[in-house]
C-alpha cells in the first residue's frame, strides 16, 4: 500500500500544513525579499522546525535523527512547497543529511549530524558549473597536495551556498568525482550571493587554490558519482513534494478566483474555455500527486525502480508546476501580473523548481536511459 | 494458507487446466467474444473456453450466485483477473450486458428482470446494445425524442438511434426513451428493455474510418414492449441512464490495461525495429523523448488507478480520482497509437495488401479506432465539463 499515507506520515503532513499556514504564510517570502534580508531565509523558523524533528528524518537515530525516510519528509516539502516557505530543508535536510549519512566517515557523522538535526549547521551542496543540471561533468579541479588537497575552479548556482556553514564541493580528481566537505570560511572561497527570480537563496562560489585535509574526503576518492546519484534522488524526489505543494496551491487559488471574479455578469469559472483548463490542471495535478508517492516510497523501500520513477516523479512535477504556475496568472488576468498580488510568486519558483535537478528534457532522457532505451 | 491464499492457488491450478492454450494469446480486436445468438466462432476454443468459465460464474465473477454469477469477493475477483493476466488468458465474454446493463439491473431491476436477463448474459446466450444516442441527442443526451406510450399492458416505441455499437449482432437493446414530453427533458426519460427479433426494430450498419462496421443506425418502428420491460419507475430514467453510463465510462477508463500488458510489444522495442539502436538507445533522440514523455504519463496514470483502488480498498469513500480516467485513459490511449505510427514512419501508411505486416495493418485501423474514445461513452469536453462541475465546483 505505498500510495496512501500511513498514519503517521498523515500526522506529519497534518502538522507542516498547520505550520507553515501559520507560521510562514507568502508573506513572509515576501519581507524577506523586499528588505533584503541577508540571509534570505528565518532562522528562529528553521530553528521551530528542527525542533519538530524534520531535519533529523534522514539522519540515523544514534546522531540525533528519527530516520523517518523520505515519504515522510515528502509531507513536510509539500507543505512547504504551498506556502513557498524559504528555508533549507532542501540544502541541509535533504541532500545535506543524505550525503553525510550515507557517505560520511564515523568522524564526520558525529561532527556534522547532530549539529544538522539541532538545526545549527547549513550545508550546500557545491555542484553545477554550467548552464544546466549536469552532475557527472565536473571540471572544478581537487590536486592531490601532500596528504591533503588543493580544490580550483568555479560552481554555480549552489543553493544555500551563501550562508551554508559546509559545503560539500563535487570535485575532478583526474579519474573520476570525489566529494570534499569544506568550511566556507576556508582560505580561497569567495563566494557571490545571486538574487534569484524566486526570491530564493543560491550563490555563485569560486575556490581559488582552496587546501583542505584527506579528512576532508567525503566517501571514497573517486567514488562521488555514485553517491551523488543516489543522494540527487532523494533531492529530487523531495524537490517534486514541493512543487507538488506549490502547483497544488497555485491550482487551488486559481479555481476559487474563477468562482469569485465576475464578468459580464457572471463567474469568470462559468466560461467553458476556462473550466476545461481548470479540469485539465486537476488531472495533472493528480497524476503528478501518484508519481511523487511511488518515487517516495520506491527510494525508502529500496526498490531498484527507485531512480527511474524519482525521474518519473520529476519531469511530472516540472510539467504540472509549469502550467500551474502559467495558467494561474493568465486566468488572474491583470491582477495575476501584479506584484501586489500572490500568484505570480509561484510562476517564478517554478521556473527555478524546474531548472533544481533537472528539467524535464533531463528527466525523460534520465527515464528512457533507465528502462533500456 | 489464508483463504485468499488458497483461492489463489486453487484458481490458478483451474485456469491452467481449463483454459485452452490457444485461448492464453493474444486477442485480435475481430476475436473478442461477445455471445448472444448471432455469435459467429472463429475458433472451437472460444466456445469451450466461454462455456467453463460460465459454469463457473467467471464471466461475471462478482455476480451473486442465484443468478449464475460466481459469488466472488471484490479481493477474489482482483486475483482471478490478476491471474488471467498472468497467464495470458483472453476474456472469454465481453459485452455491454456484462460492462453495463447488468450492474444496473442488479441495481434498479426487479428480482423478476434479474432473473430472466442475467443468466443468459452470464452464458454469453444474448447480447445486448446500447439504444442511447439519436441523430439530435449526443452529448446533450437528454434531449433524446425516441417516443414510447404506455397503452394497457404495453409500450408503444417510435424512434430513431444512431451509433449503437454491435446492433446487428445484438439480441436486445436497452433503450432510453421519452415518456413524457411536457416536463423538464431529464424527467420525462424511462429506460425500457426491448426484444430486437422484433421486425419493427431494423438496425443498419455504418461504416467507421477505419473500415470497420462496429455501430449502426437502428429504426424502432411501432414496437410493442411489455410493459414488464420498464427498468426502474416510469420517467425515472434519467437516474439510472446515468448509472450506466458510470460503469461504461469505468470499463472504457480501464483501457490498455488487462491483456494488453502481457502482450503487446512496448512502444521503444518497436522504435528499436523502426529506427535502429546505438549503444542501446533509440538511434533517434527526439523520438526517443517523445516516447518517454508518453512513456512517463501512461504510468503516472497506472499510478492513479493503483492509488484510487488502495484508497477504495482502505475504506475510503470514492474521491474525485475517477472522474479523470475516462478522460485522461482515452487522451493517453490516442497518444500511444499516435506516437507508435510516428514509430513505424511510412510502415504505418497501410491500409491493406502487399507491402505491410499485418501487424502494421492491425495498428493503422486501431489508430483510427482509438479516435472514437475520446467520442464514444460521453466526449473529452463532457468528462472535462463533469471535472469542472462535480469535482471543482465551477458554476454553470
Ligand atoms: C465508436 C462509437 C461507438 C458508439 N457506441 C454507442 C452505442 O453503442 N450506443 C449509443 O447510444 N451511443 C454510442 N455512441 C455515441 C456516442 O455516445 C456519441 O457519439 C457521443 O455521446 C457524442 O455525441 P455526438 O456524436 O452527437 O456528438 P456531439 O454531441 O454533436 O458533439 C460534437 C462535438 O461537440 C462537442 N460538444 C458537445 N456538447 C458540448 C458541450 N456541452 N461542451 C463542450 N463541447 C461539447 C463534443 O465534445 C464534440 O467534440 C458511439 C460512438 C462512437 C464513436
Amino acid at each position: 500500500m505505498a500510495m496512501i499515507l500511513t498514519e503517521e506520515a498523515r500526522m506529519v503532513r497534518d502538522s507542516a500544513l498547520g505550520f507553515f499556514r501559520e507560521r510562514s504564510p507568502i508573506t513572509e517570502l515576501r519581507k524577506l525579499r523586499d528588505s533584503n534580508d541577508p540571509v534570505g531565509f528565518s532562522r528562529a523558523l528553521w530553528a521551530q522546525m528542527a525542533e519538530l524533528g524534520w531535519t533529523g528524518f534522514l539522519v540515523p537515530e544514534e546522531y540525533g535523527g528519527s530516520a523517518f525516510g523520505i515519504a515522510g519528509l515528502a509531507q513536510v516539502m509539500e507543505a512547504a512547497g504551498r506556502t513557498l516557505t524559504a528555508s533549507p530543508l532542501l540544502s541541509t535536510a535533504l541532500l545535506g543529511a543524505c550525503l553525510v549519512s550515507t557517505a560520511g566517515s564515523e568522524a564526520q557523522k558525529s561532527d556534522i549530524l547532530p549539529a544538522l538535526v539541532t538545526g545549527e549547521r547549513i550545508l550546500a551542496l557545491a555542484l553545477e558549473e554550467g548552464t544546466r543540471h549536469a552532475p557527472h561533468s565536473i571540471a572544478l579541479k581537487a590536486q592531490k597536495d601532500g596528504a591533503g588537497y588543493r580544490l580550483s575552479g568555479r560552481k554555480t548556482f549552489v543553493l544555500d551556498g551563501h550562508i551554508a556553514d559546509t559545503l560539500i564541493v563535487a570535485a575532478n580528481t583526474g579519474g573520476g568525482t570525489t566529494l570534499f566537505l569544506v568550511p566556507s570560511t576556508a582560505s580561497g572561497v569567495a563566494r557571490t550571493r545571486l538574487s534569484m527570480v524566486d526570491s530564493r537563496n543560491a550563490a555563485n562560489i569560486a575556490f581559488d587554490n582552496v587546501a583542505v585535509g584527506a579528512d576532508a574526503v567525503l566517501g571514497p576518492v573517486e567514488g562521488g558519482a555514485a553517491i551523488l546519484d543516489t543522494a540527487l534522488d532523494y533531492a529530487r524526489a523531495g524537490l517534486a513534494a514541493e512543487m507538488l505543494g506549490s502547483a497544488n496551491e497555485a491550482f487551488d487559488r486559481t479555481v476559487q478566483y474563477l468562482k469569485d471574479r465576475k464578468q459580464f455578469g457572471v463567474a469568470i469559472g462559468s466560461f467553458q474555455a476556462l473550466k476545461h483548463r481548470a479540469a485539465q490542471m486537476f488531472c495533472e495535478v493528480e497524476v503528478t500527486r501518484s508519481a511523487v508517492m511511488a518515487a517516495t516510497a520506491a527510494l525508502d523501500q529500496g526498490g531498484n525502480d527507485a531512480a527511474a520513477l524519482v525521474s518519473l516523479a520529476k519531469a511530472k512535477a516540472n510539467q504540472t508546476f509549469f502550467l500551474c504556475g502559467n495558467e494561474g496568472v493568465q486566468m488572474h488576468g491583470g491582477i495575476g501580473m501584479t506584484d501586489e498580488h500572490e500568484i505570480g510568486f509561484f510562476t517564478k519558483r517554478a521556473r527555478v523548481a524546474i531548472a533544481t535537478f533537472g528539467d524535464t528534457v533531463f528527466h525523460q532522457d534520465r527515464f528512457a536511459h533507465s528502462m533500456g532505451y | 494458507m489464508t483463504d485468499l491464499a488458497t483461492f489463489r492457488a486453487e484458481t490458478r491450478a483451474w485456469l491452467e487446466e481449463n483454459c485452452p492454450p490457444p485461448m492464453r494469446t493474444w486477442m485480435p480486436e475481430d476475436e473478442q467474444v461477445a455471445g448472444g445468438k448471432k455469435a459467429v466462432w472463429k475458433r472451437p476454443e472460444q466456445k469451450i473456453w466461454l462455456d467453463r468459465m460460465a459454469a463457473k460464474g467467471w464471466t461475471a465473477p462478482t455476480w451473486p450466485k442465484k443468478y449464475g454469477g460466481g459469488g466472488l469477493s471484490n479481493d477474489e475477483a482482483l486475483i482471478l483477473e490478476e491471474e488471467m493476466q498472468d497467464l495470458g488468458c483472453r476474456a472469454p465474454l465481453r459485452g455491454m450486458g456484462l460492462s453495463m446493463l447488468g450492474p444496473v439491473l442488479l441495481e434498479y431491476g426487479t428480482e423478476e428482470q434479474r432473473q430472466t436477463h442475467l443468466p443468459p448474459i452470464i452464458k454469453g446466450e444474448i447480447r445486448w446494445c446500447q439504444g442511447y444516442s439519436e441523430p439530435e441527442a449526443g452529448s446533450d443526451l437528454a434531449s433524446l425524442r425516441t417516443r414510447a406510450v404506455l397503452q394497457g399492458e404495453h409500450f408503444l416505441v417510435n424512434g430513431h438511434k444512431i451509433w449503437t455499437s454491435n446492433a446487428h449482432h445484438s439480441d436486445w437493446i436497452f433503450c432510453l426513451v421519452r415518456t413524457d414530453p411536457t416536463v423538464k427533458k431529464h424527467d420525462g426519460i424511462s429506460f425500457l428493455l426491448i426484444d430486437m427479433s422484433d421486425p419493427g426494430v431494423r438496425p443498419r450498419p455504418i461504416r467507421l474510418i477505419s473500415g470497420a462496421s462496429v455501430f449502426c443506425e437502428t429504426f424502432i418502428e411501432n414496437v410493442r414492449v411489455p410493459a414488464g420491460n420498464l427498468v426502474g419507475e416510469l420517467n425515472k430514467g434519467w437516474t439510472i441512464a446515468k448509472r450506466l453510463l458510470e460503469h461504461e465510462r469505468k470499463g472504457i477508463g480501464g483501457i490498455g490495461a488487462r491483456q494488453a500488458a502481457k502482450f503487446e510489444t512496448p512502444v521503444e522495442q518497436r522504435a528499436k525495429q523502426y529506427v535502429g539502436e546505438v549503444d542501446g538507445r533509440i538511434a533517434d533522440a527526439s523520438l526517443r523523448e517523445k516516447i518517454a514523455a508518453y512513456n512517463i504519463d501512461a504510468q503516472a496514470f497506472q499510478l492513479t488507478r493503483r492509488r484510487a483502488a488502495e484508497e477504495a480498498e482502505a475504506g475510503q469513500p470514492p474521491g474525485p480520482l475517477s472522474a479523470m480516467f475516462k478522460y485522461y485513459a482515452t487522451e493517453l490511449n490516442k497518444r500511444r497509437y499516435e506516437t507508435i505510427l510516428d514509430v513505424e514512419g511510412f510502415q504505418g501508411l497501410g491500409w491493406e495488401g502487399d507491402g505491410f505486416n499485418d501487424d502494421e495493418i492491425r495498428l493503422t485501423r486501431e489508430w483510427l479506432r482509438a479516435k472514437a474514445n475520446t467520442i464514444e461513452g460521453g466526449t473529452s469536453e463532457v468528462q472535462l465539463n463533469i471535472i469542472a462541475k462535480r469535482v471543482l465546483g465551477l458554476p454553470d
